[in-house]
């Protein structure tokens, strides 16, 4: 006696985007947390000493967030108009910024007043960086020049005037004191030696660039620039090495993942994109409220901060691995009673021998139905309405099995308006789901079949009926533009591919050869 | 030519069990049933089959124990003739010639010496051109001779005209009516007083249900007859002896026709099964109440009761016997060879060596043909079956598995009346751990129509990657390929929007060649590109087959305007060609050996080739009537040696193929049959040496243990009865050593305890108490110490004890 065989719900396949181990790891981020500033987000630093907090530059301040609070741990105030370009030094103790009013200042994390101020650029210093020997800094500015001043005696060491537009960004090398990078609206991006006294590389961008970054080893440097994001190869001179375009608007800012294998590129157009740093292919995409003017990237990837032009600063913790087990935890399945017949805090012994009980097969309540024959029934429970609405592919897959079961014309008739309402509205919501249809039209067949010497007789039925009939046609005409669409695509396919001439010997050549030569070889399949 | 007279076309295996309905002996331990021109003999607990009474030259038609000898069963053929057999040893004890075809037999155990046949009466002209074959009921006196055969038996009448199924006669209480039933009448013949009661029904009853009768049961104890009809109504008749005053009460559960009934030896329940397959028990005397074991598998055809009631059985369409313990437990099913309409081709699973095509509803069945046994159904369809008539269900059409057997694809459809075509293609990987093959992609509508052939691509060197190509009726062809875990289409290829009829792949996998109607195309799998087209009208395309090994470069295909074609492919021209109908045509996987079978007037002939020589192999005329369109070469366990040159083709592999009437045949060379024959008569002498030897004899063959472990056990004797044998056996007997010892007094210190210690074992197991007693260092004195310790009188200690 085999057991009932319950009814094969087929799985459809999801469209959409496809999950993969990426989308699985940027996707494990707990719901963001809003903070409003005062004005756009210019910039946001990470700390590189342990709390890693941040250093957020908006309007005239620049705020320090620790890690987990929302509240600012610090605030710097001093500033006359606009602040830019708030970074920690190497070891975090101090943080430069500069200003519209042309002013760079030094603070100390700690304090509050500014310990040095740097004054020499006539406009706005957009850009400012710490040097890795720690005694340096270097700036730029609206003024077209960029310039290396050294710390503790707060003068001016050297200018470059190589510049012919805005600098708007620039990084320090981590492992070279002298080496730095500057972008600028001109279009080039110029590598100095601040041992020498002009730039020594130059790269021309095609776009205002808005943001560079090194790779960790410095042999690559990425700019940022329009809607282009662009590798640049600096071992062998600034030799591009692939442009990506994947935004489509200003790309305005760049970082890098902390293993160094993913970079984030945040654009005016509301996304963050990750690319994979070996093939350059987009693996995940972050969607946003409104433009993005910052982005940052806590250690180990714990947090994504990002700064809008609305002043909303947007903060993403990782979720902890111990978190979501815990919570699968709560659901895992007790043990069963008879199992724990002996006390609760039973402990199986090595010897105890465990009876097992034929396994009880679970069946759906449809299913149960459909078992006892009751075709009317199952249909009614399948046509509950949280499986109509939610799993549309259950009723489906029971009215196919009905027609299989030569029954599914007894389960749709005898209803009354208010099930024939419900059975129309489903047929209403799916027939044109090109899974569903073959299976659906046959039902609505049967539904006309049966219920057609009724219209008339109930408004509500009748007015779903006339529904149907529009969905139908405009089906009906959405088809015939489709085939026609596919008829043009044919010609232009056909007319774009090289023809190629498929040699056809057999037609050519007397496929036979001549007779006198086969008999020869011809085989005598004469039995005797 | 010479006559190749010793290769024969033998049957082979997966005849019907469900002809006739099974026997079960009085000891419940055995189950008979008629299969093909012989009885099988299976058990009921371990469903192997025991052994096969053969003696029969024709279809076994029926089988009945004798009811005055619970050990003997007698059976009908229609070769004319009554065997009776001891079934436990199998022994033919004596045939009784009747000279015309018997159809039924039944016996009572009130009537002495008598059994009763359905015969073939004389044909009887109705029209000026139809013969109508009438059955009578005969009653056949059996002498009480010595002899073997017994000819010009006595022969009575009892009923004219009765049908020839066994079901639609049935004896009543005390053996004192017999009933029949046939189209709408039931005739009920008394046997003292010689008089014969018809009662008939009418063609309809109210809304056109027919009342035709199907089957008739007697109540053992009582004076009822249960009568089966078309429309699914059970009626039970009562006061039959009186022409008017009969009544009958009608049960209806089935709702298609009742195909069996059967009472339970004490009358207490009475058994109907149907199309539905469902075993309906009702309570006699309290008709309302009904038991019902559902879903069986498929349709009951016969339904009997072990004599003492404790086994039900039933028989199916698909060529099953179910033994159920009192309706509630299938105990044992004994599945044969499921032979419906076979859709699928023939075909080997590699893994297995099983013989695979569709066999129940949904399932592929996989078959081994050296065990003759059914190994198992695959579940295809996974979908409840519906038992009714008229339905359109889903079949498997089509089945393909690759060539290591990792992997099986087929196809199932379903055809509405009103509707598209229902089409899926599934595609199945092997399970080490379960052993079985598991679903791995189902893809739903692969093709627009129906797909007329599929073939896996040879395996590719790593296993990871493996393409399936199938051709449909749609005018495309697609390729599927692997893709980690899954299947996708790989490639859709068309030609002139023509139907691609068949496709075959290289044994190399280079190329792919698919029949388009006419036109044989070319491709290259790599990069799917059309490389070249061949053709040879007028005629589509029939079969392609390309040629393995040495002959790898010829392709060979079969059009249906009688045409087989040999290209070669390095020169893309026709080799030769020859005119003549090849229905079928396949390559041995082992081999470059081609096999055709030829429809020459209304005979297939079959000719075995190399595509590379003029003259073929081997050849043979009218291997059997009809077309052969189902055939396949399976691979041999171990390579034959032969060396007659017209019986080299089967060294590596067997060619079986199926009738036109769903016969599976075999070719085999006279070689073989003798091993067959030799290894036959091997297992009763075996048996018989191991009853007879002594044993010492097992002492000096230390082997015959493991081949008495190795003896299935439903062939040896009753475990109880061997065990004290087996036993005695390991153990040196007293006897025996004691003249051993008096012989050789002067033995050395070592010998002399060895022989002590086996000696101390055997008096303790006799003593049965002392433990103590068993010591290993014990000496022989020591031993006979307890031996007189052990005769002593202990009387007086329970008198002790007492006071």
């Amino acid at each position: 006696m085999a057991s009932f065989k319950p009814t094969k719900i087929p799985v459809y396949p999801k469209l959409g985007e496809k999950v993969t181990q990426e989308t699985l790891y940027w996707k494990n981020y707990k719901a963001p947390v809003q903070i409003k500033e005062f004005g756009s987000v210019t910039n946001i630093d990470v700390s590189p000493v342990a709390p890693h907090n941040f250093a957020v530059t908006a309007f005239t301040r620049i705020h320090i967030y620790g890690p987990f609070s929302q509240e600012p741990v610090k605030t710097f105030t001093r500033f006359k108009d606009t602040a830019y370009c708030g970074r920690f030094r190497s070891d975090g103790q101090l943080l430069v910024a500069g200003c519209e009013d042309s002013v760079v200042q030094l603070f100390d994390v700690s304090g509050k007043v500014a310990l040095r101020k740097f004054k020499g650029h006539t406009k706005a210093v957009h850009v400012t960086d710490f040097t890795s020997d720690r005694y340096q800094i270097v700036t730029g500015s609206d003024d077209y020049t960029c310039r290396v001043w050294d710390i503790p005696n707060a003068t001016e060491l050297t200018t470059y005037q190589e510049h012919t537009d805005y600098i708007r960004c620039g990084v320090t090398s981590k492992l070279n004191r002298d080496l730095f990078i500057t972008g600028s609206y001109d279009h080039s991006i110029k590598l100095f030696d601040a041992r020498v006294d002009k730039s020594v590389m130059t790269m021309d961008h095609g776009q205002p660039v808005e943001s560079v970054l090194l790779y960790p080893s410095e042999g690559l440097l990425v700019s940022a620039g329009g809607r282009y994001v662009k590798v640049w190869d600096l071992l062998k001179g600034g030799q591009p090495l692939v442009s990506l375009r994947n935004h489509h608007k200003t790309v305005t800012c760049l970082c890098l993942s902390s293993s160094g294998q993913r970079m984030l590129s945040a654009s005016l157009d509301r996304h963050v994109k990750v690319y994979n740093t070996t093939n350059y292919k987009v693996v995940h995409n972050f969607d946003y409220a409104t433009s993005i003017l910052s982005l940052a990237l806590a250690p180990d990837d714990e947090t994504i901060a990002v700064g809008m032009t609305n002043g909303i600063l947007s903060i993403k913790h990782r979720k902890n691995p111990e978190e979501s087990t815990e919570l699968s935890g709560q659901h895992r399945r007790r043990p069963a009673y008879r199992v724990f017949v002996k006390g609760k805090n039973y402990i199986p012994q090595q010897d105890d021998y465990l009876v097992s009980k034929p396994v009880k097969q679970h069946l759906a309540q449809y299913d149960k139905h459909l078992k006892k024959f009751s075709a009317s029934k199952a249909l009614d429970t399948a046509m509950q309405s949280w499986i109509r609405q939610k799993k549309p592919e259950i009723p489906i897959a029971l009215i196919k099995d009905l027609d299989r079961r030569g029954t599914l014309k007894n389960a749709l008739a005898g209803r009354n308006e208010q099930e024939v309402t419900r059975l129309l509205n489903f047929l209403i919501g799916h027939l044109v789901d090109p899974r569903f249809t073959p299976v659906l039209v046959i039902a609505a067949e049967m539904m006309l079949d049966i219920y057609g010497s009724v219209i008339g007789q109930s408004s509500i039925v009748d007015r779903q009926l006339l529904r149907l009939h529009d969905l139908l046609e405009r089906e009906i005409d959405y088809q015939q533009d489709l085939v026609e669409v596919l008829g043009m695509l044919d010609t232009v396919f056909a007319c774009h591919l090289p023809r190629k001439e498929v040699p056809c010997l057999g037609v050519n050549r007397s496929n036979g050869l001549a007779k006198g030569e086969t008999s020869a070889s011809q085989p005598q399949f004469q039995a005797t | 030519m010479v006559e190749h007279a010793n290769i024969r076309v033998v049957h082979r295996g997966g005849s019907k069990i469900n002809f006739r309905a099974p026997v079960i002996t009085s000891d419940s331990k055995f189950l008979l049933c008629a299969s093909g021109e012989c009885v099988k003999v299976y058990s009921t607990t371990t469903e192997e089959c025991v052994h096969e009474l053969r003696g029969h030259t024709d279809l076994v038609t029926g089988v009945l124990l004798k009811p005055s000898n619970h050990l003997q069963v007698y059976s009908c053929s229609t070769d004319g003739t009554v065997k009776l057999w001891d079934f436990a040893d199998g022994i033919l004890m004596k045939s009784y010639f009747v000279g015309q075809p018997i159809h039924a037999i039944y016996a009572s155990g009130h009537h002495e010496g008598v059994v009763f046949i359905v015969a073939s009466g004389m044909n009887v002209c109705v029209c000026v051109c139809f013969f109508v074959e009438l059955f009578q009921l005969v009653a056949l006196h059996l002498p009480q001779s010595g002899d073997q055969l017994a000819e010009g038996l006595e022969l009575s009448a009892v009923l004219p005209d009765v049908k020839a199924s066994p079901e639609s006669i049935a004896f009543g209480r005390g053996g004192e009516y017999i009933a029949s039933v046939k189209g709408l009448c039931l005739v009920v013949f008394f046997f003292r007083k010689q008089k014969t009661f018809s009662f008939y029904l009418k063609q309809n009853s109210g809304n056109g249900r027919k009342n035709t009768f199907t089957c008739i049961a007697c109540h053992p104890k009582d004076d009822v007859i249960s009568t089966g009809h078309e429309d699914g109504k059970i009626r039970l008749w009562r006061n039959f002896n009186h022409k008017k005053e009969y009544t009958y009460l009608t049960l209806h559960w089935h709702h298609n026709a009742v195909s069996s009934l059967c009472f339970t030896p004490e009358g207490t329940n009475l058994l109907s099964g149907g199309v539905e397959s469902v075993l309906v028990q009702w309570k006699y005397g309290q008709e309302s109440q009904r038991d019902f074991l559902p879903r069986l598998g498929a349709t009951i055809t016969h339904v009997t009761v072990s004599p003492d009631g404790a086994l039900f059985c039933t028989s199916h369409a698909d060529n099953k016997i179910t033994i159920i313990k009192s309706c509630v437990k299938v105990s044992a099913v004994i599945q044969g060879l499921v032979k419906g309409d076979v859709t699928t081709d023939l075909m080997v699973d590699p893994r297995s060596k099983a013989l695979v095509l569709n066999g129940k509803p949904g399932h592929l069945q996989f078959y081994s043909l050296q065990r003759d046994k059914l190994l198992f159904n695959l579940d295809i369809v996974q979908q409840e079956y519906i038992h009714e008539l008229g339905l359109q269900q889903v079949e498997v059409v089509k089945a393909a598995f690759d060539s290591s057997g990792e992997r099986l694809a087929t196809v199932e459809e379903r055809k509405p009346k009103a509707a598209e075509l229902e089409l899926s293609l599934k595609l199945w990987t092997f399970d080490q751990q379960t052993q079985s093959f598991v679903l791995d992609t189902t893809i739903s509508a692969p093709h627009e129509g129906g797909i007329t052939a599929m073939c896996f691509a040879p395996a590719a060197v790593d296993h990871r990657t493996a393409t399936l190509v199938s051709a449909s009726k749609d005018g495309h062809f697609k390729a599927w390929q692997q893709t980690g875990p899954s299947w996708e289409c790989d490639f859709v290829g068309s030609y002139h929007s023509l139907a691609p009829q068949c496709c075959c792949f290289s044994a190399d996998g280079s190329l792919l060649a698919i029949g388009f109607q006419e036109v044989v195309t070319l491709w290259s799998p790599a990069t799917w590109e059309l490389l070249t087209t061949l053709s040879q009208p007028p005629g589509d395309i029939r079969n392609l087959c390309f040629g393995r090994l040495s002959c790898s470069k010829y392709l060979m295909g079969t059009t249906v305007k009688n045409l087989l074609c040999c290209w070669n492919l390095l020169t893309c021209s026709l080799e030769w060609s020859t005119s003549m109908d090849v229905s079928l045509l396949l390559s041995d996987p082992l081999s470059e050996n081609m096999a055709a079978f030829c429809t020459l007037d209304g005979c297939t002939d079959l000719f075995v080739f190399k595509p590379c020589e003029p003259r073929p192999l081997f050849c043979q005329k009218a291997v059997c009537p009809g077309t052969v369109t189902r055939a396949v070469f399976s691979p041999r366990d171990s390579l034959q040696e032969s060396c007659d040159e017209s019986c080299q083709w089967l060294n590596r592999s067997q060619l079986y193929f199926l009738s036109q009437h769903m016969d599976l045949m075999t070719f085999i060379t006279q070689a073989e049959e003798k091993q067959l024959m030799a290894s036959n008569k091997q297992v009763p002498s075996f048996l018989f040496c191991l009853f007879t030897l002594s044993n010492r004899c097992i002492d000096h063959h230390p082997d015959t243990s493991a081949r008495l472990l190795q003896t299935p056990a439903h062939v040896l004797p009753a475990a109880t009865f061997l065990c004290s044998m087996f036993v005695q056996s390991l153990l040196i007997s007293v006897e025996e050593m004691e003249s051993e010892k008096e012989e050789e007094d002067s033995f050395d210190e070592e010998e002399d305890e060895k022989t002590g210690v086996v000696r101390a074992k055997w008096a303790s197991m006799e003593a049965g108490e002392a433990a103590e007693a068993a010591a290993p260092a014990m000496t022989r004195t020591q031993a006979r110490e307890l031996r007189r310790v052990k005769k002593m009188e202990r009387g007086w200690l329970s008198g002790l004890l007492d006071c």
